[in-house]
């Protein structure tokens, strides 16, 4: 019998598992796919938002400022990188600027501190690549960017560490009401809960329709995205929004955390759940749209592109809520945009939820907040990378040519908790591949360790998902007189 | 540790560059390598057609690189392995790290940046679809099947005709796979006319020239991909889709020099070719750092790569023995009509010994012209062509009593059109 079940191991569900685990209860974390952090968390813009765009009174607006307030500590607390840089909201025209009063009146009632107006002159003074028809932007200082998928793969981690079960390879297929709480059917797991948290996401209505009445439905809206190369990753220095409009926050440009340059997303929807295709459609549309607030753009320095989906509704707002008739049933659905800001003060607010409705919780006195800090060779100083490779000299064989990651930084990322087990697992928590040959050169390697590590056949290691197989089998075996 | 010369990179340029120099008497030398062996890319090369030129042979790449790697080896030349170069300075101060020394730096007199290129990857050239697997480079499929001994697909779809791509067409179907089609952007092949012959016309593959792909099939692993017929300016032309079946699609779609450390020495890249702009010494912008083989500019055959790199070594052993005249780049090459680029950038006369040796690739198919070199608008040479084709890397030799005839000023090349085959 579990004291909690989480469903779905994006941002919210890793998250909300963390904050559990500060407390004396047994929980578990399950998700549908072969790793933690893999839907609409692994392709998003990873901005943390301020907090201006959100209408006053929602909780969009109540759990953004808050998540935003609490992202420094967190990051901190399971290192891993956040910038807070700030963002831009460009104006081209009159009606921009009176937009710009209005979402600075917004922010001001959401509760963002320090927003500013600021004039074409300082704007382009402080951003000399942004179009001259600049004619002014809102600065909102408390903006910044992170790892999205990072940051969900360590409060997986961390929540691990602290006694979290995480169940992979997991859909969620059956809920039935017990007279203690829940029984959940999760691939070959059969679940007995007192709480059940729903963050499926893109699933999350198919989930609570399990058990539920359905009152809500899940619209995903695609975003596409292109990633840069390294060599562009200053091209600002800031978020740069485009001028608004009545389609949400449109498309952005900034500098990653990681140091690349994202411009993206498109919105376009609603789309099936599975559709993360790019399109030529799209590509055009970054490209038009980028272009007019950054005119001289070096697009043709794109290494990758992706689409994320996100889980919209038609009103506009998350749901933390628990559905009428099922007690400890909570749903944390429709969690769009600013939901990897959000997610912090989301699952604050859960635990206080469950606080409030069903007694207090006893605080795990052992709770250690930090995970195992990441070596990270390449950006170690010289005596820090002597000392490391002395420590395992796997740390001086570097593996991913591009971003220099070397066999250290793979095999430690490979037997954490939440650990890797697929090519794009590795380049998630440590981004081998993730540069601009995009692991043409380190895959074969990657691949070999993974098999090593997890003494299974090379052929079984996958890209992705379950069925993103890679190799189909040996070569041909040579012919007898050459054995 | 100290050097006279260090040689970043042990694949075809480094072995040459690194056998020069010490045959014209530079003792203190150290080869850096990246991979577990010396001969880099040439060692996943396991067809035959290397060496024809420098060997008067048809060798696999294997072969070729083990005759550099014994020669090497015979001249005790060292060579670290399994190491990765992080960071060369402008003062070549060269920051390393492998398994053995650990992290470490060594000065040298002077470098020669022989790290040669990547594989432009789908990303870059912007394939539209889903993130299956089994969307590979050729070059890393090659890696795959010819040195670790495992197939990556059952049918395949093969992207661009560059001679990887034609190699592993055939080299697919000797495994036992289908390749049902190449697909190439421009009205003509990006690889070698013999590798049409020998890797797609003897095995009934077919080229669909002014194609390309327009879409990726797939949730975890290729399904389908979608191709399409591309207008003049490699537009997709709407109607003219057709669907292919197949679990792998291969790219061969270019070539780029890696030039991250060239970049961290403050060497200057010249945007056309993508590597660093060099001398007829193969010397960079930074005095005493040398560049050869593909980190310069993509080359078409090894042998190429060969007697560059021999020219880099030999220059490089000068600049360390001081006999190497400084290059204030009083003659400039300039590519005309109907050339993409040239090396070397520029020219300083008394460096040259005997001849030099213009490089270059021309932008289009063309039969029965002519390549014209001119000094300040003056003929130098002519020489006739019956066919130039931008997959062949063309080259001048200039000598003696061609280059007595040269003045400061500006070298150019140009094609002189007497037919054009294809826009």
């Amino acid at each position: 019998m579990y004291d909690v079940t989480i469903i779905g191991a994006g941002i919210v569900g890793t998250s909300i598992a963390r904050e559990f685990a500060k407390y004396e209860l047994k929980t578990v974390l399950v998700d549908k796919e072969n790793d933690v952090s893999n839907g609409t968390t692994k392709a998003n813009s990873a901005i943390v938002h301020a907090g201006f765009d959100c209408k006053p009174g929602t909780l969009k607006a109540e759990t953004n400022v808050r998540g935003n307030a609490l992202y420094e500590q967190l990051c901190k607390e399971l290192d891993v990188p956040f910038k807070k840089i700030g963002s831009f909201v460009t104006a081209f025209n009159e009606q921009d600027l009176a937009h710009l009063k209005f979402l600075k009146r917004q922010g001001e009632a959401n509760g963002v501190q320090g927003l500013e107006i600021l004039s074409r002159e300082e704007v382009l003074n402080r951003e000399p690549n942004l179009s001259q028809e600049a004619i002014a932007a809102l600065y909102a200082p408390t903006a910044g960017i992170v790892g999205s998928f990072e940051l969900a793969i360590a409060l997986a981690e961390n929540a691990a560490d602290n006694g979290v079960e995480i169940l992979l390879n997991s859909p969620v297929t059956a809920i039935e009401k017990t007279p203690h709480g829940y029984r959940l059917t999760a691939g070959e797991n059969v679940i007995e809960s007192r709480y059940v948290i729903n963050c499926a996401g893109l699933y999350a209505d198919k989930i609570n329709n399990l058990v539920n009445e359905p009152y809500f439905e899940i619209l995903p809206f695609a975003g596409e995205y292109n990633l840069f190369d390294r060599s562009t990753g200053d091209y600002l220095n800031t978020i740069v929004f485009q001028p608004p409009s009545d389609k949400g926050k449109g498309v952005v440009a900034l500098p990653t955390v990681e140091g690349n340059f994202l411009i993206g997303p498109t919105s376009d929807g609603p789309k099936e759940r599975n559709n993360v295709k790019t399109t030529r459609k799209g590509m055009q549309e970054l490209r038009e749209k980028g272009m007019k607030v950054l005119p001289d753009f070096p697009f043709h320095k794109v290494i990758t592109s992706f689409t994320g989906l996100r889980a919209k509704t038609p009103d506009n707002d998350f749901i933390i809520d628990e559905p009428a008739g099922s007690p400890r049933f909570i749903n944390v659905a429709a969690i769009d945009s600013p939901g990897l800001t959000a997610a912090p003060a989301i699952a604050e607010k859960v635990v206080q939820m469950v606080k409030e409705n069903h007694g207090l919780l006893v605080e795990d006195m052992d709770f250690i907040p930090s995970r195992r800090p990441v070596n990270r060779f390449i950006e170690a100083p010289a005596e820090e990378k002597a000392r490391l490779i002395n420590y395992d000299p796997r740390y001086g064989r570097i593996i991913c040519r591009c971003e220099n990651i070397t066999e250290g930084d793979i095999v430690d990322m490979i037997h954490r908790n939440a650990g890797a087990e697929t090519i794009d697992g590795v380049k998630r928590r440590v981004r081998a591949g993730a540069g601009r040959c995009q692991g043409g050169f380190c895959a074969p390697r990657v691949m070999e360790i993974l098999a090593r590590e997890m003494n299974v056949d090379i052929t079984s290691i996958v890209k992705d998902k379950k069925e993103s197989y890679l190799l189909t089998g040996e070569t041909k075996a040579p012919a007898k007189e050459f054995v | 540790m100290n050097y006279d010369l260090v040689v970043i990179g042990g694949g075809p340029a480094g072995l040459a560059a690194a056998i020069e120099a010490r045959e014209n008497g530079v003792e203190s030398i150290l080869v850096l390598e990246r991979d577990r062996e010396l001969g880099g890319i040439l060692q996943q090369c396991i067809h035959n057609g290397f060496g024809l030129h420098t060997f008067k042979e048809e060798l696999t790449g294997p072969e070729y690189a083990e005759r550099f790697i014994r020669k090497l080896k015979n001249l005790s030349i060292e060579y670290k392995l399994d190491t990765m170069v992080l960071d060369v300075t402008e003062d070549k101060l060269i920051s390393a790290v492998n398994t053995l020394d650990g992290f470490f730096q060594i000065k040298a007199k002077a470098v020669v940046l022989a790290m040669g290129c990547l594989e432009r990857t789908r990303g870059a050239i912007n394939i539209p679809g889903t993130r299956a697997s089994g969307v590979y480079t050729a070059g890393t499929a090659q890696r795959f099947v010819n040195m670790e001994g495992y197939m990556v697909g059952k049918d395949v779809v093969i992207v661009g005709s560059g001679d990887i791509g034609l190699v592993m067409a055939r080299r697919m179907t000797l495994e036992g796979a289908n390749v049902h089609a190449v697909v190439e952007l421009m009205p003509y092949s990006g690889g070698l006319a013999r590798n049409i012959v020998q890797c797609l016309n003897d095995y009934d593959i077919p080229l669909r020239l002014s194609h390309t792909v327009t879409e990726v099939r797939g949730e975890d692993r290729v399904e389908e991909v979608v191709i399409a017929k591309v207008d003049e300016d490699k537009r997709p032309i709407p109607g003219t889709e057709q669907v292919i079946a197949c679990d792998t699609l291969l790219l061969s779609v270019g070539l780029i020099p890696e030039n991250e450390l060239s970049k961290k020495a403050s060497v200057e890249i010249n945007p056309l070719t993508g590597g660093p702009v060099v001398n007829e010494s193969m010397e960079t912008s930074v005095p005493g750092i040398f560049a050869c083989g593909n980190v310069v500019h993509v080359h078409d055959l090894v042998d190429w790569v060969t007697e560059e790199s021999c020219r880099a070594g030999k220059h490089a052993a000068k600049y360390v023995k001081g006999e190497l005249s400084a290059s204030d780049e009083p003659i400039r090459t300039e590519a005309e009509d109907g050339v993409r680029y040239i090396v070397p950038h520029h020219i300083q006369k008394d460096n040259i010994d005997g001849k030099l040796t213009l490089m270059f690739r021309v932008d289009n198919v063309y039969e029965n012209a002519r390549i014209v070199i001119k000094n300040n608008g003056e003929t130098i040479k002519s020489v006739k062509k019956r066919h130039l084709a931008p997959a062949e890397m063309e080259s001048v030799k200039l000598k003696a009593k061609d280059l007595e005839k040269i003045q400061d000023g500006t070298l150019t090349v140009n094609v002189t059109v007497e037919e054009v085959v294809a826009q």
